[in-house]
């Protein structure tokens, strides 16, 4: 037994000693750095370590939860009281029981060395060569605003009382910039990015030349006209939609009638271009891992399919409200959090069209490459939004003139029915949580400009 | 503050830091001790009680700062940190100055929450509860949230300071949802403030019925409308309209890597001569302020627009240095993991002299927020969008018909520019702002204001 899992072990008991009838430990400890580059120089340079336990405590049906830094014996063992003492404020709930224990398997392919033989210096390198690629990609380019690598290196132990142990390490890294493009019309900016396991899966010129492209695409951008019209979302658009309607699929927001989705489980309500899967064990998914947040088998789950919604995502506590079983989507931010109901990867089904291939079937329209204000826009019980927008206008299915300053208004349960095709190349997004998808095209959606 | 942070143990930490040279070696450290808990269906879940304590070690040598941080505050740990950290320079060792303690007075705690008991705590819950329900038939669901969050810190620098801070922030959140038919609105309120437990002495449950009011409200609002029109924004929360058009494009660190539309605009009119804007870390017991900021420089009042003139930027030290100022109090961090940076404490309009009825009524057609769910903006281009939480049209001088999924969207020079009134009836409402991965609690506050032209987005086209 590792000393994580051992610290993870010894919460569990500490806090049954302090009258807890069950409990659950989770414990985890990370190394990760941060670059910060900016004008060919190194802004800052992070390194830092983390460990932490988080402990859950039941009392019949009630639950409480404390975590902190003091991994002592001592300072374990006040966690754990703690969490068995907020346990006792808590109201009964009759279906808060602790996961009971199911058969772990291993997940390789989290890791790659390269988070760790990669010296501080050359991720610093990578950092600068993304900024020098941007900069010079294009004279239009007026400067890069800041360029972020970072990676992590996260080790996480759990144990529970009803018998769960389980330990697993993951390593993920990514980069951004954010380039700055001066022309008629003055200043706009275009984001790069890319992760990987490793900083060996970045490249650097790619990160760099997208934030550029992007920046130069949007000079001169004027506000479209207001009216209804077939929309191309983007993969970091579509992404951070698949993040809102996986978000309508978890069962806590169901059950309680908070999701624009509850009720309807088996309704044909999407278009059959659009297939939707969570998956916690693809290998390339930042969020996989052999188990969830409370140690329950990740697996994979269709949610869209065919047009219907086939399931929604389950933790322990959802599940038995249901009386059906977890989907291993317990989720939390590290050992600070109560683990809740959130989708691991989600991943959007790519379509037969290549991109060019998405613009001609739109004919007239446009091209969405960026959204702002989604936590503000978008009502997440209805799904009704609105949100700010910039793209490109698409003509007789080819890319026109940049636009901006616009919004997009929908529901997204009407969204989900009028996509008319999915495209072929797909890819992985940090934006509404971890998603995989390709860009989609939209039938119809109101465009407000002037 | 030498319970945390004991001057021995920071003398020997900055000596290690600067081992191989830096201009700058800062060490900060913090304890946090919160309880939060919130109530969904009538019941108290989610009880969560956390304590952390770790420090971090920055030195700052040519245009890079070099930052470790760890978990535990073992003076071997921090020492451990310094190591890292000079590891990563090539120089000659520097000697940090003698450490100077100062004192500066934390904002009176008169009723520390975690001397409450949870009990209470559950109980104003279930009051909260009870008076969203009471409020109407068609308040399908109430969640209500309590967040007590203390943070002690203290820094010490290479120049000689030595310095805390003991900070206690309280906070209530109320959100209901209405339900009529196929209709589901919802409606938020906040109450939270730099205080302990006497915050809540009053009334804290009027905000359950707020919240449960603004939901009602919305279960007849029509389609929001689409096009350019004037907007009136509300008070309070309104200002959050500034804090992200103007606000953010005023922090230093956009502005020095010309990510910011005020660029080279100092002295520069960017808004009409009525128009007085404040970032003040200072104001008695706000969201937003603190006794010094995460630098050790004490929090101060400064003034970002005089009379429609732009006459400063916000400054964390490393700006201030590289700009030949001195810092305005606005280094902040979320915690000991991270980096400070620019960053708005209390931001505001300052109150003008019309009254909201009067800034209505000058309005042939228009829209009316008063409320936001939140808002963006890109600092570079200075391209802003707001969500409307509450939103009304304007029809004739007088405020008519609730809207609903309405988003403001523009430029933050031509909008600033195009403020044209500005109320008397000033008030402060609390915020989390986002910047660089890091949360802070911030202040925004501006009485009823008109924007002579904004681009409304509605569904309805």
């Amino acid at each position: 037994m590792t000393d994580l899992s051992a610290t993870a072990g010894g919460a569990v008991e500490a806090a049954i000693a302090a009258g807890a009838g069950a409990a659950e430990a989770y414990a985890a400890r990370d190394a990760s750095r941060e670059v910060r580059a900016h004008g060919g120089e190194v802004e800052s340079f992070t390194a830092a370590t983390q460990s932490g336990v988080g402990v859950r405590a039941w009392i019949g049906g009630r639950v409480g939860y404390a975590y902190g830094t003091d991994l002592t014996e001592t300072g374990v063992a006040a966690i754990a009281a703690r969490a068995a003492g907020a346990a006792a404020v808590a109201d009964e709930d009759e279906f808060a029981v602790p996961p009971e224990p199911a058969r772990l398997e291993a997940l390789p392919g989290l890791g790659d060395p390269s988070v760790e033989t990669w010296t501080a210096t050359e991720v610093a390198d990578l950092a600068l060569a993304i900024e020098r690629t941007a900069l010079s990609a294009d004279p239009r380019i007026a400067g890069v605003e800041q360029v972020v690598y970072a990676d992590a290196v996260e080790r996480v132990a759990i144990s529970s009382s009803t018998g769960i142990a389980g330990e697993y390490e993951r390593s993920d890294c990514f980069a951004y910039l954010q380039a700055l493009a001066e022309g008629e019309g003055g200043r706009e900016t275009g984001l790069g990015f890319g992760l990987a396991r490793g900083p060996a899966g970045l490249d650097p010129e790619r990160i760099g030349a997208e934030g550029a492209e992007r920046a130069t695409a949007m000079i001169g951008a004027t506000k479209p006209a207001s009216r209804s019209c077939p929309v191309v979302l983007d993969p970091t658009v579509a992404a951070s939609f698949a993040g809102l309607i996986g978000g309508g699929l978890g069962a806590a927001a169901v059950q309680r009638g908070r999701s624009p989705f509850a009720g309807r489980l088996g309704e044909e309500l999407a278009s059959e271009a659009l297939v939707l899967h969570d998956d916690g064990r693809d290998r390339e998914g930042p969020a996989s891992a052999p188990f969830d947040a409370e140690g329950v088998p990740r697996r994979r789950t269709a949610l869209i399919e065919g047009g219907r919604l086939r399931a929604f995502l389950y933790d322990t506590y959802t599940a038995n409200r249901e009386g059906g079983a977890s989907t291993g989507s317990a989720s939390r931010h590290g050992y600070r959090s109560l683990p809740s109901v959130a989708a691991s990867n989600l991943v959007v089904g790519a379509g037969e069209l290549s991109f060019e291939q998405l613009l001609e079937q739109a004919g007239d329209g446009v091209l969405v490459t960026d959204v702002a204000g989604l936590h503000s826009g978008v009502n997440p019980v209805t799904g009704v939004f609105s949100v700010g927008a910039s793209g490109r206008a698409i003509r007789s299915g080819e890319l026109a003139e940049p636009l901006r300053e616009f919004t997009i208004a929908s529901d997204l349960v009407s969204m989900l029915s009028g996509v008319r095709a999915a495209g072929s190349e797909s890819r992985w997004v940090p934006f509404g949580g971890s998603v995989k998808t390709p860009p989609l095209l939209i039938g119809a959606m109101a465009v407000s400009g002037s | 503050m030498s319970e945390l942070l004991d001057a021995a143990v920071a003398e020997r930490v900055l000596t290690r830091a600067l081992a191989n040279g830096g201009r700058f070696a800062e060490v900060f450290a913090e304890r946090r001790q919160g309880l939060a808990m919130s109530i969904d269906e009538s019941r108290i879940e989610a009880v969560q009680a956390g304590a952390e304590e770790g420090a971090g070690v920055r030195v700052v040598e040519g245009g890079t700062t070099y930052f470790a941080h760890v978990d535990g505050l073992d003076p071997a740990d921090l020492e451990r940190a310094a190591d890292e950290v000079a590891a990563a320079l090539r120089g000659d060792r520097r000697e940090p100055r003698p450490l100077r303690a100062e004192a500066p007075s934390p904002l009176p705690i008169e009723l520390r929450p975690e001397e409450v008991p949870a009990e209470r705590k559950a109980a104003l819950l279930r009051e909260l509860d009870q008076r969203a329900r009471g409020a109407g038939a068609e308040i399908a669901q109430f969640t209500s949230s309590y967040a007590e969050a203390r943070r002690q810190v203290a820094v010490a620098n290479s120049d000689g300071l030595l310095s805390g801070d003991d900070r206690t922030r309280t906070r209530i959140g109320a959100q209901a949802v209405a339900r009529r038919g196929a209709a589901v609105e919802t409606g938020a309120e906040t109450l939270g403030a730099h205080r302990g437990f006497e915050l809540l002495e009053g009334d804290p449950g009027a905000i359950a019925e707020q919240a449960a009011r603004k939901a009602l409200t919305l279960l007849d609002a029509g389609p929001a409308p689409s096009g350019s029109m004037p907007v009136v924004v509300g008070g309070g929360f309104g200002g959050v309209l500034f804090h992200e058009m103007t606000g953010h494009g005023l922090e230093a660190d956009h502005v020095q890597k010309g990510a910011s539309v005020y660029v080279g605009k100092l002295g520069e009119r960017v808004a009409q001569p009525l128009l007085n804007a404040y970032d003040d870390g200072r104001l008695p017991h706000e969201w937003g302020s603190d006794a010094i900021d995460d630098e050790g420089v004490p929090t101060q009042k400064t003034q970002v627009i005089e009379e429609g003139r732009l006459t400063g930027y916000l400054y964390d030290r490393l700006t201030a240095e590289r700009d030949g100022v001195a810092p305005t109090g606005n280094g902040r961090r979320e915690s000991f993991r991270h980096l400070p940076i620019p960053r708005m404490t209390n931001t505001y309009i300052a109150p003008g002299d019309a009254s909201p009825e009067a800034i209505i009524a000058a309005v042939e057609k228009g829209f009316y927020a008063v409320s936001f769910a939140g808002g963006q903006v890109d600092p570079a281009t200075g391209d802003f969008v707001f969500g409307v939480s509450e939103g009304y049209l304007i029809e004739g001088g007088k405020v008519t018909r609730p809207c609903r999924g309405a988003t403001l969207i523009g430029n933050c020079l031509q909008a600033l520019m195009a403020i044209d009134a500005v109320g008397d009836d000033f008030f402060m409402k609390t915020g989390i702002c986002g910047k660089g991965g890091q949360k802070a609690p911030v202040g925004t506050g501006q009485g009823h204001v008109r924007v002579g032209a904004m681009t409304v987005g509605g569904t309805e086209l």
